[in-house]
């Protein structure tokens, strides 16, 4: 094809292609955005696979990512350091799994993972707990918080052990249709 | 055997993370197991110097202390960020694994286990150590010298441990009982088990799940290699949802070294080097694993396979023909890719799109995307009937016989008449001979070329089937879409788990105004509360007074409503009658203008009781008080359906019934199509002032009064009427075959303009919405009451009305059916080998029985699918036991374990 992209090598492109869900289109669409959010970090020559972070504090000021409370979990999950510093890997598979096309299993996972503040691998009371405060702005009276916390977990729990793994989440999400168009960031 | 149980135990008072040292008291002891004292001399070393930092500290005890982690202001940290605290925070929520219930106290001991048995990786060791450096204040007591002395044997000892416990947990291995659950531990119980219990647990499968990267390449590289060997389908989509993780044959080795992790990889690279280009794409693309690792394990399988396709060449290097294939391929592929940018590209209103999701969520949003279905179904209508029907007639346009040109005012746009009713847009233009053939019999025969070559094309023949194939392809398009939407939104055995979904799945992630999120923030709160409201409720239900006069008022609100759809049709019948009766006693006595004007005022009357009728019944709504606002919503919806059902029926026996008798030497069919443009017309003007004054003025007289309540856009109230402007348009297509490019234009048009209006003026709704049960909804309700309606009118249409004798393609024939009849019939008579087909016509089509025998086999086959979902049920409702009961037991097997460790810890 005749683009004059140079950004990336044709294999880069099919690579990227080929791992996420996106068109090679999309792809750059999504790499200036990442580079707008930092235009002196990111150099607009990937052929030779830069290893530049972009850090957390510029990822979060994301239109997209700005006002959602979990911007920081889901910042930290996609990120290979844990903290939250992208590079263009993380950036470009964060919103893979975002997008339209992704599965719901895996969605699935990356959600459980950000709902999981602790990385036990349960989501356990205390990480409903966040959670609930999270999505209330901690408007809630703990009481109610508790209440909330307890009877989410009676419904999703369903071997009983008193918190949730990924497969009682998994089953849950399966009963919540509207669950894939909300966990989805448009691009 | 060498089982070094270190148990340290600090214990902090409260407010001594944050006030000066001083002020705050540690206590520290540290229990040893007997002769392991040279052994942990760093430790000693390190607790010695806490001790000397603590004012009161005590060395030698046996027992040891809990530290009181209510009292740390965790929290406070977190949020000033710092880092250290936030990390300290994870750590102890990881300790807090271990212990259940609430996290009231935590001690030391089992941090440092946690550490010894890898529970939080072996990475994570140091992180543990500067959270336990940032435990102690560390800035003005402890020199730092001291501190790194702290940090060096603390780390060492960690090592040290680590090593240890790896050959410990091989032995362990052996000992516990397969488990075969989920989850691990004792709900609720503040037990404390011993370090090798711990050890064991953390081990266990549904822990490490999801958790580290060799986990997770194992687990694919299973399902590789099933998918391999069966060469279909990937299994893993029934599978991995339902099935726990013992059935579904995942390794239990999950906690695997890197070199097995490596070996497992080198596996997993072979078989998907096994797989088809596009499977291994779909399993790349689905692997939870990170961007970077999945280009690491897509280059691995290219250079391999790279390596063995140059051995190939070299073998092959004479047959260039390879060569252009291989060109050939990579051609085509980047053909293809380029292609479906460019599909992509046309995707419409994307960025509207996302611009009206992230301001108002995915509820609104839902709107706009009835309406983009809406334009693609007219579009589809279109397709089928714009190069059939309409661009044949223009190309073949009949000899006109009215050519009398009226001028044109304007007025004509809104009804459709004056110059617009000879013309493509309405039935009566339509000729009903076959064009294309000048022997026809309806033209002069004297000019017959013998020797031309026609494709004749048979007009009536054409506008039957092509309207009967499209009405067609659209059942057969809603049916399926129907389908699908029920089956993403309503599942076999789904429980009710309202608060689990509010929870994880309400935030809409699609959102990026401030404004927005905040309001979604009061959304969820609010919902959250009524839900508890609600379940207050049902534990205190109401008095019986109380049921008694909320039913009185229901009932009322029925009766109310139901009196006004009555009056409302009674209105509009008797109007319609006076009009038709007025119409041709003073058909004579009026200028035409006014004639022309004056049938715009039944669609009038017919939009105005559309536009006000809803607001009264939101009125009677806010007396009804209904417990869930979903319900409000739903009886909304039920009762405008009602309402606009119940006019269109009645108008549609309007026209049937009395305008095909009074209309007999005109044209009925173009008068129809006619009074359907105009209702048509007017339903979007009406939106245009509902739009224009329910929420522009609306907004600006709120603005005035500086309240701070902007309208909600009613998405019901919205999508009901895109539904009836789409009613409007399958009854007119067979009278009006261009019905839908006019709706096409107005969808259109009203996308821009609700938007516009959307975006300036409305604030998302309040109502909690479940975005994908209302799509399901508007989906069944534009199938059920609006396409089945139209339908059926049609059908009576073309089955038992006499069509009109001096226009439209079948002014000779009895019924419009009938064209098709007399089509079999000369194709009986013109060639007698196609007896087949009319064998079938007469015994399938014709024969009532058939018809009979069809619907019962669907009868007896949506009994069994019925049959089989009440069985699926069950089974789901046998699992659901099975697994409680599994966990029971795994609880159970715990407990064992534990006291075999506390009794084998008591010999020793």
């Amino acid at each position: 094809m005749g683009n004059k992209q140079t950004v990336f090598t044709p294999e880069q492109l099919e690579a990227y292609q080929d791992c996420t869900f996106f068109t090679r289109k999309e792809i750059l669409r999504l790499f200036y955005r990442f580079q707008d959010l930092a235009p002196q970090l990111v150099p607009l020559d990937y052929n030779s696979n830069p290893d530049v972070k972009v850090p957390y504090e510029v990822i979060s000021s994301m239109p997209e990512l700005k006002d959602n409370p979990f911007r920081e979990r889901i910042a930290q999950v996609f990120s290979q350091d844990g903290d939250g510093n992208m590079t263009l890997d993380d950036f470009l598979d964060m919103f893979s799994v975002m997008s339209e096309m992704a599965p719901r299993d895996l969605k699935a996972y990356y959600a459980f993972k950000i709902y999981d503040f602790n990385n036990d691998d349960y989501i356990c009371p205390l990480d409903l707990e966040m959670t609930v405060n999270k999505l209330t702005r901690g408007e809630l009276t703990p009481e109610e918080v508790g209440l909330v916390c307890e009877k989410v977990i009676n419904e999703a729990d369903v071997d009983n052990d008193g918190k949730l793994s990924l497969d009682d989440f998994q089953n849950m999400i399966l009963h919540a249709p509207d669950f894939l168009s909300t966990f989805h960031i448009r691009i | 055997m060498g089982c070094l149980t270190v148990e340290v135990a600090l214990g902090l008072k409260s407010g001594a993370l944050n006030a000066s040292p001083s002020s705050g008291t540690y206590q520290l002891c540290v229990n040893l197991n007997k002769g392991h004292k040279e052994e942990f001399k760093d430790l000693f070393k390190f607790t010695q110097l806490i001790c000397a930092r603590a004012r009161t500290g005590t060395w030698g005890s046996k027992s040891f202390a809990l530290v009181d982690i209510a009292t740390i202001p965790l929290n406070s940290c977190i949020k000033e960020g710092k880092k250290n605290a936030s990390k300290l925070w994870r750590l102890m929520e990881s300790v807090h694994v271990y212990r259940e219930g609430n996290l009231t106290g935590f001690d030391l001991s089992e941090m440092l286990v946690l550490i010894f048995s890898g529970g939080i990786g072996k990475g994570e060791s140091c992180l543990a150590h500067k959270a336990l450096t940032f435990l102690f204040p560390n800035s003005q007591d402890l020199s730092p010298y001291d501190e790194s002395i702290v940090h060096d044997s603390f780390h060492q000892l960690i090592q040290e441990q680590s090593q240890r416990a790896e050959a410990e947990s091989l032995e362990l291995q052996e000992w516990p009982p397969r488990d075969k659950g989920g989850g691990s531990q004792l709900h609720g119980a503040p037990q404390e088990y011993s370090s090798a219990t711990l050890r064991i647990l953390a081990n266990m499968p549904s822990r490490t799940i999801g958790r580290s990267r060799g986990a997770i390449i194992s687990q694919y590289y299973n399902q590789t290699v099933k998918l391999r060997r069966k060469n279909s389908r990937p299994l893993l989509r029934d599978m991995s949802r339902s099935a726990r993780p013992s059935i579904r044959q995942y390794d239990l080795e999950f906690d695997l070294t890197p070199r097995e992790e490596e070996e497992k990889r080198s596996l997993l690279v072979e078989e998907l080097q096994g797989l088809t280009i596009t499977q291994r794409n779909h399993m790349l693309q689905n692997m939870p694993l990170s961007l970077t690792e999945k280009r690491c394990l897509r280059q691995d399988i290219y250079i391999r396979r790279g390596r063995q396709r140059c051995y190939q060449i070299s073998q092959t290097q004479l047959y260039c023909c390879s060569h252009l294939k291989y060109h050939c391929i990579i051609a085509f592929r980047s053909l293809w890719y380029g292609l479906l940018s460019g599909l992509y590209a046309l995707k419409p209103w994307r960025y509207s799109l996302k611009q009206i999701s992230g301001q108002f969520g995915s509820s609104v949003l839902s709107y706009f995307l009835f309406l983009k279905t809406l334009v693609s179904f007219n579009i589809l209508l279109l397709l089928l009937l714009l190069p059939f029907i309409v661009a044949v007639q223009v190309a073949f346009p009949p000899t006109s016989e009215s050519s009398n040109f009226q001028s044109f005012t304007g007025l004509e746009l809104f009804t459709g008449g004056g110059p617009f009713t000879h013309t493509v847009m309405y039935y009566g233009y339509y000729s009903n001979f076959t064009l294309n053939q000048p022997c026809s019999s309806h033209q002069s025969s004297d000019h017959c070329p013998a020797n031309a070559v026609h494709l004749p094309y048979n007009m009536p023949l054409a506008y039957l089937f092509t309207i009967g194939f499209s009405f067609f392809i659209t059942c057969i398009t809603l049916v399926y879409s129907m389908s699908r939407s029920f089956g993403k939104s309503y599942r076999v055995g789904s429980t009710l788990g309202v608060h689990a979904i509010t929870v994880f799945c309400s935030w809409d992630y699609n959102v990026t105004q401030k404004w927005a999120s905040r309001l979604q923030h009061d959304n969820i709160r609010t919902q959250l509360k009524e839900l508890l409201a609600e379940w207050q409720l049902k534990q205190y239900p109401r008095s019986v007074c109380g049921r008694l006069r909320q039913m009185t008022v229901l009932f009322l609100v029925w009766l109310l409503s139901l009196a006004s759809v009555l009056g409302c049709a009674i209105a509009v019948y008797s109007f319609s009658e006076f009009m038709h009766e007025n119409h041709e006693i003073r058909t004579e006595t009026i200028s035409e203008k006014l004639q022309e004007a004056r049938l715009l005022v039944l669609p009038l009357i017919v939009c105005i009781i559309n536009l006000v009728v809803p607001y009264f019944y939101n009125v009677l709504a806010i007396c009804e008080q209904h417990d869930s606002p979903v319900l409000e919503v739903y009886v909304a919806i039920c009762r405008n359906l009602i309402l606009k059902m119940v006019i269109l029926g009645l108008l549609c026996y309007h026209w049937m019934g009395r305008k095909v008798k009074s209309l007999e030497d005109q044209c009925w069919e173009t008068f129809v199509g006619q009074e359907l443009y105009r209702f048509m017309v007017m339903d979007f003007i009406f939106t245009l002032v509902d739009t224009l004054f329910g929420e522009l003025v609306w907004r600006l007289i709120s603005e005035k009064l500086k309240r701070d309540r902007k309208p909600e856009f009613d998405v019901a109230r919205n999508v009901l009427e895109l539904i009836y402007g789409q009613t409007l348009t399958w009854l007119g297509v067979l009278f009006s075959p261009l019905l839908p490019v006019i709706q096409v234009l107005k969808l259109l048009f009203l996308f821009y303009i609700k938007k516009i209006s959307l975006m300036a003026n409305c604030q998302a709704p309040r109502k909690p919405w479940r975005a994908s049960h209302m799509t399901t909804i508007f989906i069944t309700l534009l199938c059920f009451p609006s396409f089945l309606g139209a339908a059926i009118f049609l059908s009576y249409a073309i089955w038992q009305v006499r069509p009109s004798r001096n226009c439209g393609p079948f002014r000779t024939l009895d019924t419009i059916y009938e064209a098709g009849k007399v089509w079999i019939r000369r194709l009986e008579e013109a060639s007698p080998s196609v007896t087949w087909f009319t064998w079938i016509h007469q015994n399938l089509v014709e024969n009532t029985f058939f018809i009979f025998l069809m619907s019962i086999v669907l009868l007896v086959a949506i009994y069994f699918n019925i049959q089989v979902v009440k069985g699926q049920r069950k089974v789901i409702c046998l699992l659901k036991e099975h697994i409680n009961n599994e966990g029971e037991d795994k609880i159970f097997l715990i407990n064992k374990i534990h006291s075999i460790y506390e009794k084998k810890a008591v010999h020793q």
